[in-house]
């Protein structure tokens, strides 16, 4: 093989932090060679939510699969494969277990390095994968386990400066779709029907202190869980489609609110939303206004990259890998893995 | 034939490499610490004491439960990835049939035993010829004393093989006085090694499709299967999910 002055990185990503069994394959951190998932979804529909031991005998059914298609789609042989990138955390400690012993198995079996990657970081690093990253940049991670705010000066480098002090955004999505009798998973439900809504009811805003970015909405969904009790005692019908849309209008200010806040503190060049919720509509129209209000560049990935998948975790293990971070065969998964 | 065991399947952690009719290593730590920290680590350093490398192996053998469900997981995850990523042979072996081994030249039944809680153990019945060891009742997930109440009937002594024997040796004498032996120091360990020579009379399986044993649904999917049933009855129907 004829090796050129500038090598390409190969990286081959796994995840499975929750309830997608996921492989890809990565070049130069940008360009997706594959990216397969397994999803779990129609198993854990019939509980209304993941239940872990479920997701981990899922993980371990379709682990060796899922790598191997990636490989495949990506036409590329071990030899070609830089290093193996695998979540650490945070996640379901039975779920990580399952990618990260495949991982060691790889990265042993084929004598390559083991990347360990942060599951936030991955959603950062989704944005990679379809526009440049311009820095210093603020990134909005929303997902049914995650809602936080990430200041980021260069590659690699992470700052938390907001996060929910209770309950993730998408968390309170499946709740309040729960009690709305809408499908699981409720989030996508609930953005469909807002869209029907005339007379969005009015829910409280938690703007918490004065100056803060951290997120609250434990006491929004209380709020909502209230007004349907109410009506259900007084025996009134509601309207689903201005309980869902009022709902939504709430999360959606809040975090439009303070993340573009962030956007002028910090200076940034570049707004990144990423995450399962980045796929609501209404959140990507309200987001877009606001970004162009402030003239700053806004990308949110498309909805297969903003759900859980490997080729994240393979972009941001990209940047660990050049930066000559490794795991070694110790490597534990870590539930509650902090982003640094 | 040479053949890497792996067994994490439960507290007992064991490695082993056979080469042939040989040993060449093994190694076992009876520790609750930390499998998933200690596995592939004791993998990649049993290879290097060995003086073996792994592109030399032609079978892998894992312990494929029951025992504890991270524990099983994490080493059928290792043994089929590597399996796959290789190109080896994969085995997977009942974790108490490996124990079992440990009775081989004992005169009677062999009942192998993993605590399960709740009152409750993961055990089987096997017995030896003294060349081999061979089942007699099927493993299974059982309140122990029920368990004991089945083996009252038998007619021999049952040696008793297992760590965890340490939480219900009481109960075992009571229900069966002298008929019951318990198995001492070694004999209580599963051994890699024995799995390693154990694996090579079996037929070696896919690894895409390998899965752990847990002899039990997971708590959501058995609660979810009682409720379908109970629908299908309610709704005069003979049908159920569960047998699908
Ligand atoms: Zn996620």
């Amino acid at each position: 093989m004829g090796e050129t002055m500038t090598k390409n990185t190969m990286i081959l990503g796994i995840e499975t932090s929750c309830d997608e069994t996921a492989a890809a394959v990565v070049e130069n951190g940008t360009m997706i060679r594959s990216n397969i998932v397994a999803s779990q979804i129609k198993s854990h529909k019939r509980f209304g939510g993941v239940v872990p031991e479920i997701a981990s005998r899922h993980h371990v059914e379709q682990i060796t699969l899922v790598c191997e298609a990636a490989l495949e789609e990506a036409k590329v042989t071990w030899n070609e494969i830089d290093a193996v990138a695998v979540t650490q955390g945070p996640g379901l400690v039975g779920a990580l277990l399952v990618g990260i012993s495949a991982a060691k198995a790889l990265a042993f079996s084929k004598g390559i390095p083991l990347v360990a990657v942060n599951h936030i970081a991955g959603h950062i690093y989704a944005n990679r994968l379809v526009a440049d990253m311009h820095f210093p940049l603020v990134a909005l991670i929303v997902s049914g386990g995650h809602t936080e705010l990430v200041y980021m000066p260069e590659h690699g480098v992470y700052h938390l400066i907001g996060e929910t002090r209770d309950d993730a955004a998408g968390e309170a999505f499946d709740k309040v779709a729960r009690v709305l009798g809408l499908p699981y998973p409720g989030g996508p439900e609930i953005d469909r029907l807002s869209r029907e809504a005339e007379n969005p009811i009015e829910f409280p805003r938690a703007w918490l202190e004065e100056g803060s970015y951290d997120f609250s909405f434990s006491g929004l969904k209380s709020a909502v869980l209230n007004y349907v009790h109410n009506a259900e005692q007084r025996g009134e019908a509601i309207n689903k489609a201005n309980v869902a849309a009022g709902f939504q209008e709430s999360v959606i200010e809040v975090l439009v609110e303070k993340t573009l806040r962030a956007v002028g503190e910090y200076g940034a060049k570049q707004l990144l939303v990423a995450g399962g919720v980045a796929a609501n509509l209404g959140l990507r129209e309200k987001m877009t206004a606001a970004a162009q209000k402030h003239a700053v560049e806004l990308v949110i990935p498309p909805l297969k990259l903003c759900t859980d998948n490997a080729a994240m975790i393979a972009a941001a293990g990209t940047i660990n890998y050049l930066k000559g971070v490794r795991a070694d065969l110790s490597l534990n998964a870590n539930p509650g893995l902090q982003l640094t | 034939m040479n053949v890497l065991a792996i067994d994490s399947s439960n507290v007992v952690m064991g490695v082993a490499i056979t080469k042939g009719d040989t040993v060449l290593g093994e190694l076992i730590t009876n520790s609750k610490k930390n499998h998933s920290v200690r596995l592939m680590l004791a993998i990649e350093q049993l290879f290097i004491d060995a003086g073996i490398k792994p592109e030399e192996i032609d079978r892998i053998a894992v312990a494929e439960g029951p025992g504890s469900y991270t524990g099983v997981r994490i080493g059928v995850t290792i043994a089929k990835t590597m399996a796959w990523a290789m190109k080896k042979e994969l085995v997977g072996l009942s974790s108490l049939e490996i124990l079992a081994q440990n009775g081989l030249y004992f005169n009677g039944y062999l009942c192998p035993l993993f605590d399960a809680r709740r009152g409750q153990v993961y055990t089987g019945l096997y017995r030896s010829n003294s060349t081999e060891v061979q089942a007699i009742e099927s493993d299974r997930l059982i309140l122990l004393t029920d368990w004991l109440a089945q083996l009252q009937s038998l007619d021999q002594p049952i040696l008793f093989l297992g760590n965890d024997l340490a939480l219900h040796w009481d109960r075992i004498q009571a229900f069966l006085g002298r008929q019951a032996v318990r198995a001492r120091y070694t004999e209580n360990n599963p051994r890699p090694s024995t799995l390693a020579f154990l694996a090579q009379k079996y037929p070696p399986v896919e690894a895409h499709a390998f899965t752990p044993r847990y002899l039990q649904l997971a708590e959501a999917e058995a609660k979810w299967l009682a409720k379908q049933e109970q629908k299908g009855q309610e709704n005069g129907s003979l049908h159920t999910k569960s047998d699908d």
